[in-house]
């Protein structure tokens, strides 16, 4: 017995350590993002002589955040809302149609996750920029296009456990099938709305690549934002770092208020 | 809902449309034109396989390629021992197990895009730095060369995913019945042997769904790509996902990059469904 306690106090220590291990580069780029351009030559590894707020003040301004931040949060907001009702219909629809033409559409749903970005991109950016449709309603709207498959797979499974008979009763009420949708199935896919929401918030909270085919300069969400301020700052690491800072800010105190939600919901979408 | 009923479809239309006009149409449309001298505007002329010839005869893609593969083995390798290893550290009755699943985890939150560059100075300067305080010369010149590239790139997605990976293992792990390895340890098994017997066996599904992910997520990566390396130095360290991207945007070769863009499309489905193939094999074998 006693041997075992020793075991797990020497566990306990090394789950330290690589704890410690795991946030050393959040360390690296807080530490420095409070040193002068001089003193990050000098000094890379300690904590700043002198702390200075000046790099914070400077990337603040020209990652020009409070507009970047409300960019990425009506993106991320209403893409995901958007996400969440059309794929909980469509996954309602498919479950409750038993038919061989609904099993084909659910597996081509289930196909197109296969579909890597890189193959579609080009026609997609060609096709919307014909059309002059290159803007943030498009940018959403190819958000529900490239995140509906998961979520649909994961409304799906989740209807399973959903009994018919709600919707026979609803039927004999009276409600037509939107309503039924509306005032019954969708309140009790509740934790699957987390889920997939979770899931769909912190890609597309994080995407670059499809933005900045997608959207201007003028409407650039932080990841973009992020992208242009540092190859105009390259190798200027007190500043870059500061607005690296900067950006993951809204990111931490996000998961230090859901952290328990967020894990849950990674590990459902994982392995379902 | 029956197929004939207007509201099946009603309640399908947002999804279909989207997937269409975003993935399908995209898709199709670009498969023909990846048989013409398609400019993004317009084709001309129809080539045939011509396109799909010259990418395998140019020397950068094949780089590409053969870089992506050999990353996306080492990488697949090690996020699953770091993650049944993180995974098997944070179910054992250790206090800060909750503490460590989240400080693990949290890489996994922030683009790929910003961790890159975090990961650049540190692989630059604190490499550096930490090298000539321990007298280490393998720390200098971190990502100049395409060795430490491609370990620069092992580490850093190693260090965001094996966190996600861990979260999947630990799904598996907590659901093995705790009666069974007490059973195991009153018979006289000791801890490895309970986890090659026991332990391993039943998170076997695990490995099927992580390696999926892994495979998936290795071989599309283009943010840490991007942001980490840029591809250099002179392109050596540039993966498929950016070499596309390059082709199209850069050199303007936009149907040369589709026929790219479609026969990347095939590796991920046939190396994705071949592996999940096998790995449901093996557990039913178990």
């Amino acid at each position: 017995m006693k041997q075992k306690k020793i075991g797990l106090v020497l566990l306990e220590i090394f789950g330290l350590l690589l704890a410690i291990l795991w946030l050393s580069p959040f360390y690296l780029m807080l530490v420095n993002a409070f040193k002068t351009k001089r003193e990050i030559f000098t000094n890379v590894l300690g904590i700043p002589e002198e702390f200075t707020f000046e790099n914070f003040n400077r990337a603040f301004v020209e990652l020009d955040f409070v507009n970047s931040f409300l960019n990425s949060l009506f993106i991320s907001v209403v893409s995901v809302a958007i996400i969440i009702l059309f794929s909980a219909m469509a996954g309602y629809a498919l479950a409750r149609n038993k038919s061989k033409l609904s099993n084909i559409i659910f597996y081509f749903f289930v196909g197109a996750m296969l579909i890597p970005f890189q193959s579609v991109m080009i026609p997609l950016v060609s096709i919307f920029g014909q059309a002059e449709m290159l803007n943030q309603a498009s940018l959403i709207f190819m958000y529900l296009g490239f995140g509906c498959s998961l979520s649909i797979f994961l409304y799906h499974g989740a209807m399973t456990g959903i009994s018919n008979s709600l919707d026979e009763a609803a039927k004999i009420d009276g409600a037509n099938k939107f309503q039924t949708f509306w005032h019954i199935i969708f309140p009790l896919l509740k934790p699957i709305s987390v889920t997939v929401g979770i899931l769909n918030v912190i890609w597309i909270w994080n995407d670059f690549l499809l933005p900045s085919l997608v959207i201007g300069e003028a409407n650039a969400t932080i990841p973009l934002k992020m992208f242009y301020f540092f190859g105009q700052y390259t190798k200027q690491w007190h500043l870059a770092l500061a607005g690296l800072t900067i950006a993951i800010i809204p990111v931490i105190i996000g998961y230090f208020f859901a952290q328990k939600q967020i894990i849950k919901g990674v590990s459902e979408g994982a392995v379902k | 809902m029956r197929n004939r009923d207007l509201s099946f479809w009603l309640f399908l239309t947002p999804v279909l449309l989207s997937l269409f006009l975003v993935v399908i149409i995209p898709l199709l449309y670009g498969t023909v034109y990846s048989f013409t001298n398609w400019n993004g505007l317009k084709a001309t002329e129809f080539i045939g396989f011509q396109n799909y010839i010259d990418l395998f005869k140019e020397e950068e893609f094949r780089a590409s390629l053969w870089f992506t593969i050999k990353f996306t083995v080492v990488s697949v390798i090690l996020l699953n021992f770091l993650g049944l290893g993180l995974a098997l550290l944070v179910t054992t009755k250790i206090k800060t197990n909750n503490l460590l699943r989240t400080i693990f985890f949290m890489p996994n939150l922030i683009g790929g895009l910003i961790l890159g560059f975090i990961w650049q100075f540190i692989f630059i300067s604190a490499f550096s730095s930490l090298g000539e305080l321990i007298g280490a010369e393998g720390l200098q010149g971190w990502l100049s060369t395409t060795e430490t590239g491609f370990w620069g790139l092992v580490i850093l997605s190693s260090w965001q995913w094996a966190g996600y990976i861990m979260i999947i293992y630990i799904a598996y792990l907590e659901n093995i019945p705790g009666e069974l390895l007490e059973a195991a340890e009153i018979d006289g098994a000791n801890a490895f042997q309970r986890f090659k017997h026991i332990t391993f066996p039943l998170v076997a599904p695990a490995f099927t769904v992580s390696m999926f992910l892994t495979i998936s997520h290795s071989f599309k990566i283009y943010d840490q790509n991007l942001s980490l390396t840029g591809g250099g130095p002179f392109n050596s360290t540039q993966m498929v996902a950016m070499e596309i991207y390059k082709t199209a945007f850069s050199e303007n070769q936009m149907a040369l990059a589709q026929s790219k863009g479609i026969i990347f499309l095939i590796i991920v489905a046939v190396v994705s469904l071949t592996q999940t193939y096998f790995n449901k094999k093996r557990e039913v074998d178990l």
